[in-house]
């Protein structure tokens, strides 16, 4: 399309002056634009009542939506289950014999457990859940990895509380509203993990890298100790996330540590669990300290 | 709007219709963040982006040269980014096309889809850079299923807004 003519001012003085006037404004939108986001980086919860106000306000459609989504998403799987009924049923038959076996021995080890733990007196300290919520949308077009939770702060639910599935870790709550709060994922560039190796309980840190895999870091620089296929569980320092939630496999070694894929698959949990924060120390420290700038804390 | 078209229509449609249909229509596209679309890495297309740049392609005369921040700041409120990201990306953006409109002769399709592209690939790969530039600045290989969708997603939201905008305009 050929620029309209009203955009050539000519010798009009007006004309020139008014053209100046809309780039200043331009211009001025542009260095306010730069501002805020300065204010987001030195203050990156002070605009939280606005994001939040935004998810509050679309939660109703994504939850109806995300609802819909999965009924569709399993009437695939419920029409191809009629087709190999009877194979399916050999199968499961074959595979509940065996599980049976298994249950028996986990319920032998984990009687063993028990009597071990009191040898050594350990407190028994499984956090229980607060909420179980759908993951009802993330900023899929962002490189920031950020899912919405479909509860909220009504459900007792709180800035920096771990949230998992039964995969492994899935991230922790970043804000929350009255019925939806924003979970900061593991992939994030933002959130720094402690784990460990759940071999030998090397300590590392699990850095996002924005793409569903973590960067991670063992503590003791020079040594490159990780191979393919390396389980990271959660260590438990920092005080966040209870011990042995699973995180990530190691895919890649790296120079300095190793490329790890998460476990927890935030496009394919059904259903993610909210559970307290792991130590009350750290609760007081939130609230001294906005949650953000417990990233580098966490893993202390 | 300071440079309304209405004089030059001959049928007088609701001025609601026409001034409010442009903004309207970009902050649903930034809303496409609510469909329970959840990944690991960026791949949405940035559909209020891609609204906005259909819309300022097809009407340049509608749009004033600061729109791009009060819809940036819309977007930035959906999208997760820093707030501010959008609404500094999209006036930078707004402020180059009015420069491009004052210097360039003549316009066709495929110049606009040109522009429409880099401008594209310049709001996301600048997005990927403010949030977080260390470790991001080598990593724009994580971007290109995404720019790629939205560069061959514009021709058909451009289809589409002309299609809103021949509705917008007729009575």
């Amino acid at each position: 399309m050929a620029p309209p003519n009203h955009r050539r001012p000519g010798f009009s003085k007006r004309a020139q002056y008014s053209i100046f006037a809309s780039y200043l404004l331009g211009i001025l939108g542009a260095v306010l634009g730069l501002l805020l986001l300065l204010v987001s980086f030195i203050d990156p919860r002070g605009f939280s009542a606005l994001r939040t106000i935004g998810a509050e306000a679309m939660a109703p459609a994504s939850k109806t939506l995300s609802e819909f989504g999965s009924l569709t998403g399993n009437a695939g799987d419920q029409v191809s289950a009629y087709f190999n009924a009877a194979s399916k049923n050999a199968e499961m038959q074959q595979e509940l014999e065996q599980n049976r076996i298994e249950i028996l021995e986990a319920r032998a080890l984990r009687q063993e457990n028990d009597r071990l733990k009191r040898l050594l007196k350990l407190d028994e300290e499984i956090p229980d859940s607060i909420a179980m919520a759908r993951l009802i949308s993330s900023t899929a077009s962002s490189a920031r990895r950020i899912a919405t939770l479909g509860v909220g702060s009504n459900n007792g639910l709180e800035p920096g509380q771990p949230v998992r599935s039964p995969e492994g870790l899935v991230g922790r709550i970043l804000e929350t509203g009255p019925s939806t709060a924003r979970v900061l994922l593991v992939s994030d560039s933002k959130n720094v993990t402690p784990v460990q190796r759940a071999s030998d309980s090397l300590p590392a840190f699990a850095t996002g890298r924005g793409d569903g895999t973590v960067d991670i870091q063992p503590i003791n620089i020079g040594t490159n100790p990780f191979k393919g296929g390396d389980l990271l569980i959660t260590s438990g320092s920092g005080g966040l996330y209870s011990p042995g939630i699973p995180v990530a496999v190691v895919i890649r070694k790296t120079e300095t540590g190793a490329i790890g894929r998460v476990l927890a698959n935030p496009a394919k949990v059904s259903h993610a669990i909210v559970q307290p924060i792991f130590q009350a120390e750290t609760v007081r420290q939130i609230e001294e300290n906005p949650v953000d700038d417990l990233e580098e804390e966490s893993g202390e | 709007m300071p440079r309304s078209r209405q004089s030059r229509i001959g049928r007088q449609p609701s001025q609601l219709r026409i001034k409010l249909i442009p903004p309207v229509t970009v902050v649903l596209g930034s809303m496409i963040t609510a469909l329970p679309i959840i990944t690991d890495y960026p791949i949405l297309p940035p559909m209020g982006l891609l609204v906005i740049l259909a819309w300022r392609l097809i009407r340049p005369g509608y749009w004033a040269v600061w729109a791009g921040f009060p819809l940036g700041l819309v977007d930035d409120i959906f999208s997760g980014q820093p707030l501010g990201s959008a609404a500094f990306l999209w006036s930078v953006i707004f402020i180059l096309l009015e420069t491009l409109d004052r210097k360039a002769v003549r316009r066709d399709y495929w110049q606009d889809w040109l522009i429409a592209s880099t401008a594209i690939a310049i709001v996301l790969i600048c997005g990927m850079l403010i949030v977080d530039f260390q470790s991001n600045l080598l990593r724009f290989d994580l971007l290109m299923p995404q720019i790629l969708l939205s560069v061959l997603l514009y021709p058909f939201v451009a289809r589409l807004i002309g299609a809103i905008d021949n509705w917008r305009v007729a009575s």
